[in-house]
């Protein structure tokens, strides 16, 4: 399925990147995080298991069980710091 | 009728925001407000500039859905959020929360609830510019804690 990944605030700036379209068959946000990982390099760095990433689908808050569907927007962040 | 959240760059009128809340509404007896300003210091760093980062799209319907929650918990007539974005500096005006209720408890209670909520759930960032560099803020546990006494569970930090 093609989905829409965003990267916001620190995982942005590590990254490059703000927004990238992807085909993946990751059925759950995890397994997407899990398969970016996989990519190596700096996805591995800011997305690696114990880094505190938080995750939206589809414009909501979201945690990694979430089920991704054809043409989700999901999205990548660190812990949100406003007000 | 007035959008209920706004997110903006330039800088906002306390005054103005109360009055068009207030206008018209015969039933409102109090009037809560907080705003959020930029401090010159944060951990011990002196602060030049702050930077706020969100995520379009998101972040409005996320207040949105928590107006509608501070309209569900309290007895409330009225509630604007204003947050800016871009590049701030000390003493400049961040955040508006504005509640209105027929008494005063409804209104302070509704107010520290949005600011509460806003703060581990609503998807902003903050860069600070100090004399050893930029530096992402980090989220606080303090402020999973204060949404925590509302009954609503936050892992934010």
């Amino acid at each position: 399925m093609n989905i829409t990944v965003k990267y916001f605030a620190g995982i942005r700036e590590t990254l490059g990147t703000a927004q990238e379209a992807r085909q993946t068959c990751a059925a759950t946000l995890g397994a997407l995080r899990d398969e970016l990982i996989a990519q190596g390099g700096t996805y591995a760095d800011v997305l690696a298991r114990g880094k505190a990433v938080r995750l939206a689908l589809n414009q909501v808050m979201s945690d990694e069980t979430a089920v991704l569907c054809d043409g989700a927007e999901v999205a990548f962040f660190p812990p949100v710091t406003g007000g | 009728m007035h959008a209920r959240v706004r997110i903006q760059t330039e800088d906002f009128d306390v005054s103005a925001e109360v009055a068009r809340l207030r206008a018209d509404q015969k039933g409102v007896g109090a009037v809560c407000t907080f705003v959020g300003t930029v401090r010159d210091t944060s951990d011990g760093q002196i602060v030049s500039t702050m930077e706020l980062e969100h995520y379009p799209g998101m972040t409005e319907k996320a207040i949105e859905a928590m107006i509608d929650q501070a309209f569900e918990r309290f007895d409330i007539l009225g509630a604007r959020v204003i947050h800016r974005v871009g590049l701030l500096q000390p003493l400049d005006q961040i955040v508006l929360v504005v509640v209105t209720s027929a008494h005063r408890g409804e209104s302070f209670q509704a107010c520290e609830f949005l600011m509460d909520y806003l703060k581990t759930q609503a998807p902003f960032w903050k860069k600070e510019q100090t004399p050893e560099g930029a530096r992402w803020v980090d989220a606080r546990v303090s402020d999973d804690a204060a949404l925590a006494k509302w009954g609503i569970a936050s892992n934010n930090a």
